[in-house]
């Protein structure tokens, strides 16, 4: 529903996105990962119209975004970032706008705005200016805005962004339910977003893509994946480690005292094969040796990680962390 | 024409839904009122026309017209809007007309109120009814010229207060480039034809030949080519501010 080819934008020298290209159909929702200034919001204002790209294509539901713009708008339901809205009007007064401009006759109106109000539960404050909201129901006005006319495609520049956890959780919700029916693109720094609510996750820098996979996918790229956490209460004991290190298949061992607990991080000499068998040997290890044993795990690996080294572009080649992670 | 429509709807309600359109229409009347029969001397000139009362529109239209003009992209600019604005269906022609539209009836709106002055003179003598006519058409169209350029203006810059001063000065060199100020500085070294050329592009002229009650199709293609033009202008430079 949404493709993408070479999605350039220039703005003078700087090259704030460099041929971007990807493609999301109906049913999957598109994590839109990068550091600030990486290019995620001048992507999704080439997506939607607002801005004309340099170079390369982009087609929404077979609309070029160039050629045919207002037909590709038609399709689209966009929150900018920020959730911009006009903030002297009443929530109500401002979707009865934007059902005027997406064309919905009266009748069709009134039912699109009760079924938006309903789902992103704005019913208490539909009378008031849109300026005396709080941040939270500002966003969700927004996220009505975007969903009224029920589009097919739906762009959301970081649509949970100032929330708190009570409405991300709700956010996210709105967006699961949707997800289904249609091709939705969100753009996030916030890491565990993508875990929780997308089938697929892009990870952009400077302008360039630099990972697409599943959330999982990309987890498996962590140094992390597979590695087994052990914590134990009290002190640490080199004893301990000692034995943890003995453990055939284990390549090294972190050590990280926290509190009154350390955690060990057990990192396998085959990274990519299942961790289950290294978990049940630590825990009979922990077992026979009667440690106080507070969680074992083995990790999925961690995002955040990921991130770092696939984003810290001025860094990253020279530090050899990227260059450990991919041996 | 349905993007059109609830785009002018959205903005004149926009006046109205703050205290800008009751501040604004209040101070419009008061110093209308002021002007005319303190500055003007109206009840002295002892005639029953509205002549000195539409002299003042100009210079009025010169404050008041760009104080409704300044918002009209620059705040969209400023809360980031119109990235929701552009992003919706809405064809950029339409939301510049829109905008536009909205703001001209708006000060049409307060133009009208005005009407006690011509119960007043009609109370107090026998005017020319269509010379009063054309006064308050020649008026509106002006009114129109000042809101072009301002809302060319506004779409410059995301601060009002820059968008209401560059505003006042084009406003006022548009106003004045038929008077000695601006000629003045063109004499003795441009050739005749570009003299006579600036000079046609007064406000002051076209306006003045409206309200002696003669509605000549050149001063009203005058104001509507200008209108045109600088509503052209404005949908140029809000596509090219749309990234900055």
């Amino acid at each position: 529903m949404i493709v993408i080819e070479d999605l350039t934008k220039r703005f003078g020298p700087f090259t704030a996105v460099d041929r971007i290209g990807f493609s999301v159909s109906r049913g999957e929702v598109l994590g839109f990962l990068g550091p600030n200034g990486a290019g995620k919001s001048t992507t999704m204002k080439m997506i939607t119209g607002f801005l004309a790209p340099s170079a390369g294509a982009a087609r929404v539901c077979g609309h070029d975004i160039v050629t045919s713009t207002l037909a590709a708008q038609r399709e689209i339901g966009y929150l900018p970032e920020g959730a911009p809205a006009y903030g002297d009007m009443t929530a109500r007064g401002f979707l009865t706008f934007i059902a005027r401009v997406r064309r919905l006759s009266g009748a069709e109106a009134g039912k699109a705005i009760d079924r938006a109000v309903e789902a992103t539960e704005l019913g208490g404050v539909l009378e008031q200016p849109i300026d005396t909201l709080s941040k939270g129901f500002r966003r969700r006005v927004g996220l009505a805005q975007a969903i009224l006319h029920n589009p097919p495609v739906l762009i959301m520049d970081e649509p949970t962004d100032g929330l708190d956890p009570n409405q991300k959780f709700e956010v996210r919700k709105l967006i699961g339910r949707m997800a289904a029916e249609k091709a939705i693109v969100i753009s996030t720094h916030i890491l565990e977003e993508v875990d929780a609510i997308c089938t697929r996750a892009l990870i952009i820098d400077r302008g360039r893509v630099v990972a697409d996979g599943t959330p999982g996918a990309l987890m498996a790229r962590s140094r992390y994946h597979n590695a087994v956490s052990l914590t134990l209460g009290g002190q640490t004991t080199v004893a301990v480690a000692d034995r943890l290190r003995n453990i055939p298949g284990i390549a090294s061992i972190e050590v990280t005292p926290r509190g009154e607990e350390t955690t060990f991080t057990l990192f396998p000499e085959h990274a990519r094969e299942s961790d289950t068998l290294l978990v049940d040997a630590v825990a009979r290890i922990a077992r026979e040796e009667n440690w106080p044993v507070r969680a074992l795990y083995g990790e999925p690996g961690r995002l955040d990680e990921v991130f770092r080294n696939l984003t810290r572009s001025d860094t990253a080649s020279s530090s050899g962390a990227t260059g450990k992670d991919a041996a | 024409m349905n993007e059109l429509l609830a785009v002018f709807r959205r903005e004149l309600g926009g006046y109205f839904a703050t205290p800008l359109a009751f501040i604004f229409i209040v101070i419009f009347l008061f110093t209308m009122g002021a002007f005319t029969f303190y500055l003007g001397g109206y009840y002295e000139s002892d005639q029953a026309d509205l002549t000195i009362f539409f002299n003042f529109h100009p210079w009025l239209y010169l404050f008041l017209i760009p104080a409704i003009s300044m918002r009209l992209w620059a705040e969209e600019r400023r809360t980031g809007s119109i990235e929701l604005l552009l992003s919706l269906p809405v064809p950029l022609w339409a939301a510049v007309l829109g905008k536009f539209l909205a703001a001209w009836v708006f000060s049409g709106i307060a133009l009208s109120l005005t009407f006690p002055m011509w119960l007043t003179v009609n109370y107090l003598g026998d005017p020319d009814n269509g010379v009063i006519l054309a006064g308050y058409i020649g008026s509106f169209f002006m009114a129109g010229g000042y809101l072009a350029i301002g809302s060319c203006l506004s779409a410059i810059t995301r601060n009002q207060v820059i968008a209401f001063v560059v505003s006042v000065s084009v406003c006022f060199l548009f106003t004045v480039s038929g008077l000695p100020i601006v000629t003045d500085f063109f004499a003795g070294w441009a050739p005749q034809q570009v003299l006579s050329t600036i000079a046609s592009f007064s406000f002051l002229t076209h306006f003045n030949a409206i309200t002696r009650g003669v509605i000549d199709l050149r001063d009203v293609i005058y104001f509507a080519s200008l209108i045109a033009a600088w509503l052209v202008a404005c949908g140029i430079v809000v596509d090219m501010k749309k990234a900055g």
